[in-house]
C-alpha cells in the first residue's frame, strides 16, 4: 500500500470488518463487564443488584484462585515446551527422504482432527486408566504398579493430553518452515564444517525463529482457555489440583450459579491473558519484525 | 598444496548418467574453469569434488589422498555459491567468522583473520550489517571471504558472477584473478561464458554432456581446438562453420572459420555475399554476410570501415586459419588448407 490514496482506498474497504469485529468483541466483553458488578444468582434470579468490587474480591480470594492461576501458567508453559520441542524434532525426522513419506505426514497430523473431548476421553480411557489402560498395562509387564494419572498426576495428565493434541499443528508450521531453509545454505555450512548438531544450532533453529514464535503465539491465545479435556477426564481435581482459571470460572458460574462471581473470573481471565500476550510479544515477538 | 585428481571419475542420478567417465589433473595453484554449455554437468562435478554429491564410480584424490568418500568438511576445500549462501540471520563478520568458529579457531585468531579478510575484500565497513543489507557485489565479496578465512586446499566457485550486473562481473572478475595470483591457490571456477573462461583461466576444462572435450590453456583451446565443439564454443563472435561443397574443396568434411580470420574486400574474394546486419562496436564491427549456399556468416572488421545493409562484399578466409573437422566433429591436422 505505497500511496495515500490506495491506503485511503483500503481503510474504506476495511472498515465493515473492522467494525464488525470491534462489536463482535465489545458486546460480550462489555456484558461480562456488567454482570461482574452485580449480585447476580440463578438460584435466585429476582435478587440482582449492584454489587460494587465484591465478586472480584470473592473470586480472588478464593483459595482455589490462586492455584488456578498457576495451573494455568504451568499447562500453558508445559503444553508449550513439549509441542514446540517435540514438533521440532519430529518435523527434522518427517523432512528426511523416507519411505511412505506422505502416509506418515498424515498420520502425523491427525491428532489435530480429533475434537478434544473425544481425544481425552480415548487417553482417560484407553490409554491412562489405570485398570485396563494401555500405559497400566505396560507398567504391569514391567513389574511396577500402574499410575493412577488422573488421581496421582492430574495436570500432568492433562498436560500429555493437550501436548498430543497441539504436537501436529507445531510439527507443521515447523516443517513447512524447514522445508523453505535453502538447501545451499545447508550445503555450505557443511562444507564450512559444521557437523550435524551444529547445522542444527546455527542454521536451522534461527531460520526457525519466526515459526516458532507464531507457534508459541497462536497456541498461547488458545490453550489459556483449555476446558474440555479437563472437564471430560479431572473434572478439575482431585481437589483444585487440575483446575485452570477457565475452569473455575465454569465452576463459578454454572456449578454454583453465580453469574457475577463466574463474569468477574472472566474478566480476570481476559486481564491474565493480555498480561500473558504483552508479555510474550515482549520476548518473542521481535522475531516476526523484517 | 591443493592437487586434484579425477580418476575415471561417473556419476549417475538414477537411470540418468550426468558426467559418463571424466579423468583430470589440476596441478596445484592452478586456475582451471569448467565451462561448458548449461546443463552439461558443471556444477554436478564441483559438487562431486566438493562432497556434496557421491560419485558413482571412480576416485577423486586431493594431494594424493583417497577423498572419494570423504565428508565435505574433511576435504579441506570451500566453495563460493552462485546464490552466495549467506547465513542470513548472522552479521557479515558472523558469516565470515563462522567455518573457523567450526573449526574451534581461538577468538583472538578469528578476529585476526576476518579482519585480515576484511581488509582484503573491502568489507570492513559492513562488518557489522547482516547480508541482506548489502549489495550483490557486497554479497559476493562476503562469501569469498568466507571462504579464504579457512585457508582452504583449493577454493571451488560455481558461477558466482552470473547474478551481478556487466560492469561489476568485469570487476570482480578482475579481483577474483588478483585474488588467485595473492594466495597462490588452486581454484576450480565453472562458469559457462567463455569470456571469463578465457580471461581467468590458466586452463580450460569444456564439458559437453558430461564429457571433457578439451582440457588446456586458453589459446591452446582457441589455436587448436580438438574438435568442433570446442571451436564453436571458444571465440566470440563464434566460428563460422562451412559444410557441403565448400568444405570438400579443403578436404574436410567441415570447415570453421573465426569472424576475425576473414580478408573482407570490395572487389573480389572467395566467397560473396550481401551485408545483412552490421553491428558497430566502435573498436569493431561485426558484419552478419548473407553469402549464398553457406547462410549467415559473421566477420569481423576493423570500426573505421563502415557498411550499407545490402551492399556487395567480397570475403577470402585467411588459409592459415582454416580448421578442418572430419564428418565426426574431430579436428583434422590444424591451421593448413
Ligand atoms: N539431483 C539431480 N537429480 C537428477 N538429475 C540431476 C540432478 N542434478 C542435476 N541433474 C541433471 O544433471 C545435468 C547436469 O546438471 P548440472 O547442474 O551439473 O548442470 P550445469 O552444467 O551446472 O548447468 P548450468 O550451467 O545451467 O548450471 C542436468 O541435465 C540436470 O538435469
Ligand atoms: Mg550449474
Amino acid at each position: 500500500m505505497a500511496t495515500r490514496q490506495t491506503r485511503a482506498l483500503a481503510r474504506t474497504m476495511m472498515a465493515p470488518a473492522v467494525v464488525l469485529l470491534l462489536l463482535w468483541m465489545i458486546v460480550p466483553l462489555g456484558m461480562t463487564i456488567y454482570f461482574s458488578f452485580q449480585n447476580y444468582n440463578l438460584l435466585n434470579p429476582a435478587m440482582q443488584s449492584f454489587a460494587g468490587w465484591f465478586n472480584y474480591e470473592f473470586f480472588v480470594t478464593d483459595p482455589a484462585f490462586v492455584q488456578s492461576m498457576v495451573n494455568t501458567l504451568l499447562l500453558v508453559g508445559g503444553v508449550l515446551a513439549i509441542t514446540v520441542i517435540g514438533g521440532t524434532l519430529i518435523a527434522l525426522l518427517l523432512d528426511q527422504p523416507m519411505f511412505g513419506q506422505g502416509i506418515v505426514r498424515i498420520l502425523v497430523i491427525s491428532p489435530f482432527f480429533v475434537m478434544p473431548p473425544v481425544a481425552a476421553l480415548i487417553w482417560k480411557n484407553m490409554l491412562m486408566h489405570p485398570g485396563y489402560g494401555i500405559f497400566a498395562h505396560i507398567a504391569r509387564f514391567f513389574g511396577i504398579s500402574p499410575i493412577d494419572w488422573f488421581a496421582q498426576v492430574p495436570l500432568f495428565a492433562v498436560i500429555l493430553i493437550v501436548a498430543w493434541q497441539w504436537l501436529p499443528f507445531a510439527t507443521l508450521i515447523l516443517l513447512t518452515a524447514m522445508q523453505s531453509l535453502s538447501e545451499e545454505q545447508l550445503e555450505a555450512s557443511e562444507m564450512d564444517g559444521a557437523n550435524a548438531f551444529n547445522r542444527f544450532f546455527y542454521i536451522i533453529l534461527p531460520h526457525l525463529a519466526r515459526a516458532i514464535t507464531v507457534v508459541v503465539l497462536i497456541q498461547t491465545i488458545f490453550l489459556l482457555a483449555i476446558f474440555a479435556e479437563i472437564l471430560v477426564t479431572t473434572n478439575g481435581g482431585p481437589g483444585y489440583n487440575s483446575t485452570n482459571l477457565t475452569f473455575l470460572v465454569y465452576r463459578t458460574a454454572l456449578l454454583n450459579y453465580d453469574i457475577g462471581g463466574g463474569s468477574a473470573g472472566g474478566v480476570i481471565a481476559v486481564i491474565l491473558a493480555n498480561i500473558v500476550a504483552i508479555f510474550l510479544m515482549r520476548a518473542v515477538g521481535k522475531n516476526l519484525d523484517t | 598444496m591443493g592437487s586434484i585428481t579425477l580418476d575415471h571419475v561417473n556419476k549417475a542420478f538414477g537411470d540418468v548418467q550426468v558426467i559418463p567417465d571424466i579423468s583430470l589433473d589440476i596441478k596445484d595453484g592452478e586456475f582451471v574453469v569448467f565451462v561448458g554449455p548449461s546443463g552439461c554437468g558443471k556444477s554436478t562435478l564441483l559438487r562431486l569434488i566438493a562432497g556434496l554429491e557421491d560419485t558413482t564410480g571412480g576416485t577423486i584424490k586431493l594431494d594424493g589422498a583417497d577423498m572419494t568418500n570423504a565428508p565435505p568438511a574433511k576435504r579441506g576445500l570451500a566453495m563460493v555459491f552462485q546464490s552466495y549462501a549467506l547465513y542470513p540471520h548472522m552479521s557479515v563478520r558472523d558469516n565470515i567468522a563462522f567455518p573457523l568458529k567450526m573449526a574451534n579457531t581461538p577468538k583472538d585468531v578469528i578476529a585476526q583473520k576476518v579482519d585480515y579478510a576484511a581488509r582484503t575484500l573491502n568489507l570492513n565497513d559492513y562488518l557489522d550489517r547482516r547480508p541482506r543489507a548489502l549489495s550483490g557485489g557486497q554479497r559476493q565479496r562476503v562469501a569469498i571471504g568466507r571462504a579464504i578465512v579457512r585457508e582452504p586446499k583449493a577454493f571451488l566457485f560455481d558461477e558466482p558472477l552470473s547474478n551481478l550486473d556487466a560492469a561489476l562481473r568485469v570487476n570482480m572478475r578482475l579481483e577474483i584473478t588478483e585474488l588467485h595470483q595473492q594466495l597462490k591457490t588452486t581454484m576450480i571456477y565453472v562458469t559457462h561464458d567463455q569470456v571469463e573462461a578465457m580471461t581467468m583461466a590458466d586452463r580450460i576444462v569444456v564439458l559437453n554432456a558430461g564429457k571433457v572435450e578439451q582440457f588446456g590453456t586458453p589459446l591452446e583451446l582457441y589455436r587448436k581446438p580438438a574438435n568442433r565443439f570446442v571451436a564453436g564454443f571458444i571465440g566470440s563472435p563464434k566460428m563460422n562453420f562451412i559444410d557441403g561443397q565448400d568444405a570438400a574443396r579443403y578436404d574436410a568434411h567441415s570447415i570453421g572459420v573465426r569472424p576475425e580470420h576473414f580478408q573482407l574486400s570490395r572487389e573480389s574474394g572467395t566467397f560473396t555475399g550481401k551485408v545483412a546486419v552490421a553491428e558497430q562496436l566502435g573498436a569493431d564491427t561485426f558484419l552478419h554476410v548473407n553469402v549464398e549456399r553457406l547462410g549467415l556468416i559473421t566477420v569481423r572488421t576493423g570500426g573505421d570501415e563502415t557498411f550499407e545493409n545490402g551492399e556487395t562484399v567480397h570475403l577470402t578466409p585467411d588459409p592459415q586459419r582454416i580448421y578442418r573437422f572430419s564428418a565426426d566433429g574431430t579436428a583434422l591436422s590444424h591451421g593448413q588448407a
